[in-house]
């Protein structure tokens, strides 16, 4: 059993007994959760006591959390080659560009396919096992583009809607937006929210607006971006995790990469924190995607640790975790070499997207 | 296993940080010649040496000569040789030699960590992101105090050649603390770091050599208790630095007592945590972690004493517990670890037996599962709940990774449960309404609070305790002050005890006269029921005087505790408008009081008058201060504020000498009550008139009930009792030598604050008696740290 029915392409990139024992494990363990919990998050009706908790957030406790986080923490050697794959397998490739193309999509799901050179596949010794990103991320009218190159690939197809990166389209406007990329066939959708709602604490308003698009996502999951660098205050970004969540988000995710200030980890350390408090109130795991300036292996080593330490083993897999990233893979590419040989690598070195 | 099988493991793995280096610094080494005094390494005299292990692995490190008294001996003499040069050194050049240490110890950093993580066991990250810089920063801060004191502290001059003891749980950053302010004082040093750490003073030493310490004004010796010893009693020390426990900086008091060293001790704490229902409990939670899992629990200020609040108890706890399954225990050298070893085989059994013990007494005991590595010192992190008060391990200091918790219902009870303990020495409060933190903080008996955080320290920012965590402030301008005095004190005679006769008989006056105590604000007989007879400088009786005791003293000391609550949280302004009518009704009789003197004293007319009008003029003067002795706000190097509060000190026991009997008592007794300290004032026995005559003007000046007590007395008696009384805070003594130094003796029983004139008179204009002296003597510094942001 999984909870999530779609599980992008982690059963083959791994052990999967070893999956499904740990699930098992995890939900044996839990004993606040009902017997069968649902395969996605249903969502809950709107209840203000589940705000109450997250007002309360010390950002003086949190950027020492993270800053020390990271320094308790250390991965070396191979252990470090395979976090980096970790890393590379929770990564939804993407492209959101004002001058893309479809050639330019076709290429990025080439390297989505086949994103590490034979040299580093056979030196890792990944044998036949493959491992690949998450999912290709694009703009609406590159979905079918995308969807057609990745067929049967097991990469999962995300579009952004909702009047990324803003949002402010009319309502039915970006419903109808999520519909379109559905049929064209995207099987993740990326919303974002209105911010001018948090602002005005108008949070029933926000939650019955994600309620809306999680309706009109159908099967294909929903991840709802927060826009966490334009929210102000961590206060507000952890009440607006909490409303989404209600509002049966799949995921919810920091950022468009558009905002001035992308994923950081005090803001990333909230959201996680608003997951574990809904999934001990709930039985349900939510997925937690950091997008936007994740660029370096070693921030997205960070990342790993923050999961691993605030949420458990289990949120590492890509149905609980991903990486909104642009250019991470080539850093990614390079650190392997260097595991590899010893020597430091060149960009060049490695197929570009 | 393979990468793959890594891929779905997602182990973090070893990652040890490299021994090499501090191997082989420990191999290039002749520690049988550890000693560093006057500038040159040498051999103990007699030859001894004793072994640092490595509490990791329980492997011997390295066998270090052990003094003895000679060699403390050579140590003081060479530092004594080296301090005129040394304090006559410009600012500017004692700045440059600080300078160069804080730079010397950053390009060695790594070393100083690593070295600090062998010998200690501490987790490397804590060496290297916390110790190491912390100490960098206290010497380079202090340079600047070293340049700048002749404006900071005019006047002042360094106390002179002093010992300093510092303890096994930060060999570095205690050396620095240490080290730091007193060169920059223009003191010289003998410093002496703990058995169980003595490889990082080594290094510490063999900077000075480089960067050009002159010789002499930094002296290290190693060994155990009985060099302490040495150094403590050492005639030719001026003052004692301790950091250790409280048990034996009782002892150091005791053996201090009377010596005229001046005493700073950092000792043992219990320091509460408390967590209100409106904090960031996730946050809280990682305060905790930094509190008392910091450095194993080995730390004086460690939030060992968890007070959570009774409706966020059960959630919270589990989010300890579930926080405490990712603590990893092992290898300090592993860049992975969280908790290393205990520093020593002692100190585990130690911890594993009062583990034992409170739950013997009906304690709860919880630890994550997990295997501790088989060799070393380990202990795993404990959570002990179900915990009363009166447990064991509610009111020792356990100095280990084991936190205790406890619920409360309401603000006021916790802060009767935080402040009920001995110590005093840090306190965190959680919570997010700066309202109810901001009245917690004051209502805490501790010198460091921390709002929203936990363990953090700068060298701008006092550290130091209350109660019996000792006293003396490390840190900013407050420690600076610890290692100088008054450059001109004043000319000063000495002291005779004086003894009298229960009288049996009086002079007729027209009206008899019955001056009785003066207690809780009412004139009450002396629980003896006798009198003696006050003689006048020609020895005919003008009067008499009630022979106070024990139990008027004890009597007193529960009228002033009690009169701390209204005294005490009076304004400031309040206070000086009471001040000011003390001095207005003293001046309507100052003819009166003249004459009195005059009659007793046997002093000129006008020297009579001059007195009582200095007396009312130091009055108004207290009165003028008592809302001007205000704290700082410090700006450490963080997005925090950190505000050194003024606080009253509590009781105050005051004996005050027989010369200017008047204003000897106005001199001591108004800076401590401009303060908001309530006294018991024993007054000169020799003349205690002028203090029984001052009844009927404090009873018209508005003072409250109990804020000024006046029991007068047999003054060595009545003086010991005092030192003897647990619930005194402070004792200021003008008194013989012989009785001052049973005070500080028997002050050991609490710590309290103990100020003498070392058998000496004070010259109430000259430095010593300033008004300035006094009114800091009156406070206690607490640090309060608000970390701010949204």
């Amino acid at each position: 059993m999984t909870m999530h029915p779609k599980t992008p392409n982690s059963g083959k990139t791994q052990n999967s007994a070893e999956l499904v024992q740990l699930r098992q494990g995890r939900v044996a363990a839990n004993t606040s959760a009902p017997d069968t919990l649902p395969e996605r998050n249903p969502g809950m009706p709107f209840d203000v006591r589940f705000l109450d908790a997250l007002r309360r957030v010390n950002l003086s406790g949190l950027e020492r959390r993270a800053s020390t986080l990271t320094k308790r923490r250390s991965i070396k050697g191979d252990n470090q080659a395979a976090w980096l794959l970790r890393s590379l397998a929770l990564m939804d490739l993407t492209t959101l560009n004002s001058n893309d193309t479809d050639e330019r999509v076709r290429r990025l799901c080439a390297k989505a396919l086949n994103p590490l050179s034979r040299d580093l596949r056979q030196g890792l010794g990944l044998g036949d096992t493959v491992i690949r990103p998450a999912a290709v991320c694009v703009y609406h009218p590159f979905v079918a583009t995308a969807a057609h190159a990745l067929r049967g690939s097991g990469v999962e197809v995300a579009a952004v809607s909702t009047a990324f990166p803003h949002g402010l389209a009319p309502l039915e406007t970006r419903i109808r937006e999520i519909e379109l990329s559905v049929a064209a066939g995207a099987t993740e959708i990326d919303v974002v929210i209105k911010r001018g709602l948090v602002f005005a604490g108008r949070w029933e308003e926000l939650f019955e607006e994600v309620q809306a698009f999680r309706q009109a996502c159908g099967d294909a999951h929903l991840k709802v971006i927060l826009g966490t660098g334009d929210l102000a205050t961590l206060r507000n970004v952890g009440l607006a995790s909490m409303v989404a969540m209600m509002a049966g988000a799949d995921f919810i995710k920091t950022s468009t990469g558009k905002e001035s200030v992308n994923a950081t980890l005090p803001v990333g350390l909230v959201m996680v924190r608003a997951i574990r408090a809904y999934h001990e109130a709930t039985g349900i795991r939510i997925g937690f995607k950091p997008a936007g300036g994740i660029s370096t292996a070693k921030a997205s080593l960070d990342w790993l640790v923050l999961i691993k330490e605030e949420l458990g083993r289990e949120w590492l897999e890509p149905d609980l975790f991903r990486f909104g990233a642009s250019s991470l893979l080539t850093d990614i590419e390079r650190q392997l070499e260097h595991h590899l040989t010893g020597r430091y690598s060149a960009g060049y070195r490695h197929a570009m997207a | 296993m393979n990468i793959l099988e890594r891929f779905g493991a997602m182990d973090y793995g070893p990652a040890p940080e490299s021994r090499a280096e501090a191997d082989r610094w420990i191999a290039g080494r002749d520690f049988s010649r550890a000693l560093f005094i006057d500038g040159a390494w040498t051999a103990s005299a007699s030859g001894r040496t004793f072994a640092t292990a490595e509490p990791a692995q329980g492997r011997h490190l390295a066998d270090i000569s052990q003094a003895d008294a000679s060699d403390v001996d050579r140590a003081v003499a060479a530092a004594a040789a080296a301090l005129p040069a040394w304090r006559e050194t410009s600012g500017y050049g004692r700045a440059r030699v600080l300078y160069a240490l804080g730079r010397a110890i950053q390009r060695h950093a790594r070393l100083f960590a690593v070295l600090e993580t062998i010998d200690n066991g501490k987790p490397i990250r804590e060496s290297r992101d916390i110790d190491v810089p912390l100490a960098i920063r206290h010497f380079i801060h202090h340079a600047g105090w070293a340049q700048n004191l002749d404006r900071e502290a005019p006047g002042m001059v360094s106390v002179g050649v002093c010992g300093q003891i510092i303890p096994w749980n930060f060999p570095l950053l205690m050396l620095s603390w240490k080290i730091a302010p007193a060169l920059a004082a223009g003191c010289t040093v003998v410093l002496k770091p703990a058995e169980f750490t003595p490889l990082t003073a080594i290094l510490f030493a063999e900077i000075c050599e480089r960067v050009g310490v002159p010789k002499g004004v930094v002296n290290i010796v190693q060994g155990g208790p009985e060099v302490g010893e040495a150094i403590v009693t050492h005639s030719d020390v001026a003052k004692i630095a301790f950091t250790g426990s409280s048990e034996v900086g009782k002892i150091i008091r005791g053996r201090t007592a009377g010596s005229g060293k001046q005493l700073s001790l950092e000792l043992g704490g219990k320091s509460p945590f408390i967590v209100f229902e409106d904090a960031d409990l996730n946050s809280a939670v990682e305060g905790l972690v930094d509190g008392i899992w910091f450095n194993q629990g080995q730390v004086c200020c460690a939030g060992s004493r968890l007070l959570v609040q009774e409706s966020v108890a059960g959630e919270f706890l589990r989010k300890v517990k579930a926080r405490m399954a990712r603590l990893r225990v092992g290898d300090p050298l592993d860049k992975n670890t969280d908790i290393g070893p205990l520093v020593d085989q002692t100190q585990l059994e130690r911890v594993r037996g009062l583990v034992a013990e409170g739950v013997a007494q009906g304690a709860a005991c919880w630890q994550p599962q997990g295997e501790l590595p088989t060799s070393g010192h380990f202990f795993a992190p404990t959570l002990v709940s179900d915990l009363a008060p009166a447990n064991l391990l509610a009111q020792e200091e356990i100095f280990g990774p084991v936190l205790v918790s406890m619920t409360f219902r309401d603000t006021a009870e916790a802060i009767e449960l935080a402040n009920n303990t001995r110590y005093g020495l840090a306190a965190s409060i959680w919570s997010e309404t700066i309202g109810l933190a901001l009245q917690v903080a004051p209502a805490l008996k501790a010198g460091v609070v921390w709002i929203n955080g936990t363990n953090m320290f700068d060298a701008a920012v006092g550290f130091g305790g209350y109660r019996e965590s000792g006293f003396g402030r490390e840190g900013g301008i407050e420690g600076m002050q610890a290692y100088l005095k008054p450059a001109h004190g004043g000319t000063r005679s000495v002291l005779e005890p004086y003894t009298f006769q229960v009288a049996d008989g009086a002079p007729g006056d027209l009206i008899d006269r019955t001056p009785k105590l003066f207690i809780a604000g009412k004139q009450v007989r002396p629980d003896s029921n006798y009198s003696y007879g006050v003689l006048d400088h020609g020895g005919a009786v003008v009067g008499e005087a009630g022979v106070g005791n024990r139990k008027d003293i004890r009597d007193a000391v529960s009228a002033a505790r009690a009169a701390t609550r209204s005294w005490g949280s009076a304004t400031a302004y309040n206070r000086a408008q009471v001040l000011y009518y003390l001095a207005e009704n003293l001046s309507a009789r100052t003819g009166e009081f003249a004459q009195r003197l005059q009659r007793l004293t046997g002093v000129e007319a006008d020297k009579a008058r001059e007195e009582v009008e200095a007396s009312i003029e130091r009055l108004f003067a207290c009165a003028g201060m008592a809302d001007k002795v205000e704290g700082r706000v410090h700006n450490p190097p963080m997005r925090a504020v950190a505000m050194a509060l003024n606080e009253p000190l509590g009781v105050i026991g005051i004996v005050t000498p027989d010369g200017q009997p008047l204003l000897g008592l106005v001199a001591m007794l108004a800076p401590a009550l401009a303060m908001g300290n309530t006294v018991v004032v024993v007054p000169s026995a020799r003349w205690p008139l002028l203090a029984t005559d001052l009844y009927s003007v404090i009873e018209t000046s508005d003072v409250p009930a109990g804020a000024i007590n006046i029991v007068t007395g047999p003054g060595a008696d009545l003086a010991k009792v005092l030192a003897r009384h647990d619930d005194v805070d402070g004792l200021w003594l003008v008194t013989d030598k012989a009785t001052a130094a049973e005070a500080e003796r028997e002050s050991a029983g609490n710590l309290k604050r103990v100020w003498t004139s070392g058998g000496l008179s004070v010259d109430w204009n000259g430095q010593d008696g300033a008004i300035d002296r006094f009114l800091k003597r009156a406070v206690e510094i607490k640090n309060v740290w608000v970390p701010y942001g949204d």
